[in-house]
């Protein structure tokens, strides 16, 4: 059958699911990206993966648009004046997400919600019920209209009478969009509002933790004045975004060495230098060839702009590389075995930060690493460098171990714990290892109780009872509903340790 | 059984632990570690880690119940190696003395540094048991000590040592968590076979001092007189509070057979959730104002 007829004749995927997966097929039908044949190669064996973005880039992966600067100002190609008050400002928001393109269709950021929305709540400017009203039907809208769970908000560090509101209602909603994260310093965010926000990651799994204290000098000194996380935990300059992201499978390419010598030496740099030339390719098709910074209203408008644009290089699988040399040693369990760990995420770090892409300005034009949590058909591949879930070490000793990797990764790197349900009754002990996580230097954390109906799968949320839809047979709300119940399959996601 | 007490209780430079926790969600408010003291001088019927009731006296009959190697004999001593070590429990249940081959003599200092790297996750230490005071000399070193290492503790006992003659490990613990089994002093010898007098003694002296965190009281129908011992517990915690101006939090446990000793296992009832909604509505109505039920 043709593919876009299996699509058609798909009885579990939704009516736009479908436009998503046949607009996949119209654009892989040209090829327009000019690839020598040793990339070529590496692609078509698994080596290096872009992830399902399509052989024509025609918008970039990661959209991060400046919302602060479309509540001040409006929007001219939207017909829309400065928001006054609460229905106006989400009414606003809930408008323009229609607008704003990613890789999923939906936007992958929608802004630091709290910061957003606090003029219009604060001081008396809405009662706490209007305001609570008004901040649920934004969130149910989000959850049931963007049907995609990479929808990232961003929360704090200050506490906030919206973030609060946020936070209670996410909790009462139990929904699986928007993912969330709590951008956490412990000197400015107040101990009662991350409590808070760990009581209500027990219960609906988020939000996350985000180092602020790590993020945002990092994004200063690359010349960004903000940050935001986006999608699952990516690290993006704000008004701006990620063009692409490609990764690199270590897992599959350890079978490609002979030895440790000879991955490091031999075929590290060979690979890293085939992906940084396939990404320079994409990222020249999206800025010089698809006219989308000179037709998109979001850059003529400054809600985004080209030189906010950088591109994330990715990777995968490196527990399962490490392990395929260490004679038995394990990657979290073994110093050498994490030691050889670090040399390879060093020896690719440096070796991207030598490599300047000739199209962007963004960071001098240098990439930003990523550890990519897999994809649905990965299969015996850990996510970034997480140890695998099976494997897995005890509570502190594995953020202990996993801490080391986290400064590499600017555009996000992340652990996923699962709680003992009995955790809820002391959101102070999540707390509490939150900060022990981030003065290990941790960059970001997700927590999660194990019996909870919105569960993390590798960095997105998924319903469990979605996923038990699917199984029947029946469509999802949810795209990620699918990429759930295939990494649940094939990755054992909800066999994580749970921790008591 | 072996001597309890005695020898052990005077001014002590190491203890017997049974087991130490890096971090918990349960034994107090944050995230703690845990040590567990071996040796108790209760024996309750619903205890669920019977293996830190008694001493190891090293006869070895534990030895070959362990599948991983690591158990061994060594000049009459068992040795346990916890670099093999399963965690599969074996050794426990082929005790016939209630006791565990993996319990070591270690000082404060050993206690402290296994902790250290993980300081920077932890609210505080809890120490538990067994029972803590049963080597009351080394009890109170390692509250003192953990403490200037920045590791405030918490106390968790069945109260049968008399608070009141130790002041320096009272001042020096940021508090108690006391088990209250049974207010009336027959069910509470029937159930514990010891006596409560001094337990309630302690309720009201640590209640009054502001050193009471939690009060608990381990629920399981027929056993004893739950109603009684609860709103007994209540007032007690409520009149310490007028004291102190510190009100401490009433825990309700659920009994759970995990870990209890066959003979015990099917004997003791477990309680349905609405007797747990019902006594906790009981201590509210005395005045308490956190009362928990898990
Ligand atoms: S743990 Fe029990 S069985 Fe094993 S040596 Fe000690 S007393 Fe004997
Ligand atoms: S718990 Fe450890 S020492 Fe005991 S039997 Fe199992 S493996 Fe052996």
């Amino acid at each position: 059958m043709h593919p876009a007829l299996a699509v058609i004749k798909d009885g579990t995927q939704t009516y736009q699911q479908k436009v998503v997966s046949l607009a996949h097929i119209g654009e892989d039908s040209i090829s327009p990206l000019k690839i020598v044949p040793d990339v070529q190669g590496l692609l078509d064996s698994g080596v290096i993966c872009n992830l399902h973005e399509g052989n024509a880039p025609y918008r970039p992966r990661y959209v991060v648009p400046d919302y602060e600067l479309f509540m001040e100002k409006g929007s001219e190609f939207l017909g829309l004046e400065a928001p006054k008050d609460i229905w106006e400002a989400t009414n606003s928001l809930l408008i323009l997400y229609r607008h704003v393109p990613s890789i999923t269709t939906f936007p992958v950021y929608i802004g630091d919600l709290d910061k957003l929305l606090e003029p219009f709540v604060a001081d008396g400017k809405a009662s706490y019920q209007e305001a609570l009203k008004a901040i649920s039907l934004f969130l149910l809208q989000i959850d049931r209209t963007i049907n995609d769970s990479f929808c990232h908000a961003d929360l704090g560090p200050e506490a906030t009478t919206a973030g609060r509101l946020i936070l209670e209602a996410s909790r009462e909603q139990n929904n699986a969009v928007p993912n969330i994260s709590l951008k956490y310093d412990p000197d400015l965010t107040p101990d009662d509002f991350a409590i808070l926000a760990a009581a209500t990651a027990l219960d609906v799994a988020k939000p996350s933790f985000a180092n602020d204290r790590i993020y945002r000098p990092e994004f200063k000194a690359m010349g960004f004045d903000d940050y935001a996380i986006a999608s699952c935990y990516n690290g993006l300059p704000k008004g701006g975004g990620s063009c692409t992201l490609v990764r690199l499978n270590l897992a599959k390419a350890a079978e490609l060495a002979k030895s440790r010598k000879d991955f490091l030496d031999r075929l590290v740099p060979e690979i890293v230098a085939a992906q940084l030339a396939y990404m320079d390719e994409r990222v020249r098709f999206l800025v010089n060839e698809s006219g989308f910074f000179e037709s998109s209203f979001l850059v003529k408008e400054g809600l985004i702009k080209k030189e906010r644009f950088s591109a994330m290089f990715g990777l995968v699988g490196l527990a399962e590389a490490v392990n395929a040399f260490s004679d038995g040693l394990r990657f979290g369990h073994d110093s050498g075995a994490d030691a050889f760990g670090l040399a390879i995420i060093e020896k690719i770090s440096e070796l991207v930060a030598a490599h300047k892409c000739l199209w962007l300005k963004a960071n001098h034009g240098r990439y930003l690493l990523h550890a990519q949590v897999g994809i649905d058909s990965d299969k015996g591949v850990s996510p970034g460098c997480r140890i695998p879930i099976g494997d897995e070490p005890e509570l502190l000793d594995h953020i202990i171990r996993s801490a080391p990797f986290h400064k590499y990764f600017a555009s996000g790197i992340g652990d996923v714990f699962a709680f003992e349900p009995t955790a809820r009754n002391n959101p102070a002990h999540l707390l509490d290892v939150v900060k022990g996580a981030m003065k290990q230097g941790l960059r970001y954390m997700s927590a999660y109780s194990s019996d909870s109906d919105v569960v993390r799968i590798t960095g997105y949320l998924v319903k469990r009872s979605e996923i038990e839809r699917l199984r029947k047979g029946e469509a999802s709300l949810q795209d990620t509903s699918l990429l759930g119940k295939n990494a649940v399959d094939g990755l054992g996601v909800l066999n994580r340790r749970v921790r008591s | 059984m072996q001597p309890l007490g005695g020898a052990l209780s005077g001014a002590a430079t190491s203890g017997i632990i049974a087991k130490i926790l890096k971090t918990s969600a349960v034994d107090g408010p944050g995230n703690r570690a845990v040590v567990f003291f071996q040796g108790c001088n209760f024996n309750c019927s619903y205890c669920h880690n019977p293996e830190t009731i008694n001493y190891c006296d090293h006869c070895g009959l534990c030895v070959p119940a362990c599948q991983y190697g690591a158990l061994g004999m060594d000049e009459g001593l068992v040795l346990w190696n916890p670099a093999h070590c399963a965690d599969c429990g074996a050794c426990l249940l082929a005790c016939p003395k209630s006791s565990s081959p993996k319990s070591r003599r270690m000082s404060a200092e050993e206690i402290l540094n296994e902790l250290s790297p993980y300081k920077a996750f932890l609210s505080g230490l809890s120490i538990s048991g067994g029972e803590a005071c049963v080597q009351m000399g080394f009890l109170a070193e390692l509250v003192k000590k953990a403490a200037s290492h920045g590791l405030p503790c918490l106390v968790d006992s069945n109260g049968s040592a008399d608070f009141s003659a130790y002041p320096e490990l009272v001042a020096a613990a940021d508090g108690f968590m006391l088990d209250i089994k049974a207010w009336n002093k027959a069910e509470h010898f029937a159930l514990a076979e010891a006596s409560n007098r001094v337990v309630i003694k302690n309720l009201h002296y640590l209640a009054a001092a502001g050193k009471l965190y939690e009060a608990r009281t381990v629920i399981s129908p027929g056993l004893f007189n739950i109603e009684e011992t609860v709103t007994q517990s209540s007032r007690a915690i409520l009149a310490g509070a007028k004291a102190s101006g510190k009100m401490a939090r009433y825990k309700l446990l659920r009994y759970r057979p995990n870990g209890v000793r066959p003979a015990f296992k099917n004997k003791l009832l477990l309680p349905d959730p609405e007797l747990m909604e019902r006594l906790a509505a009981l201590a509210r109505a005395e005045g308490l104002k956190e009362v928990i039920i898990t």
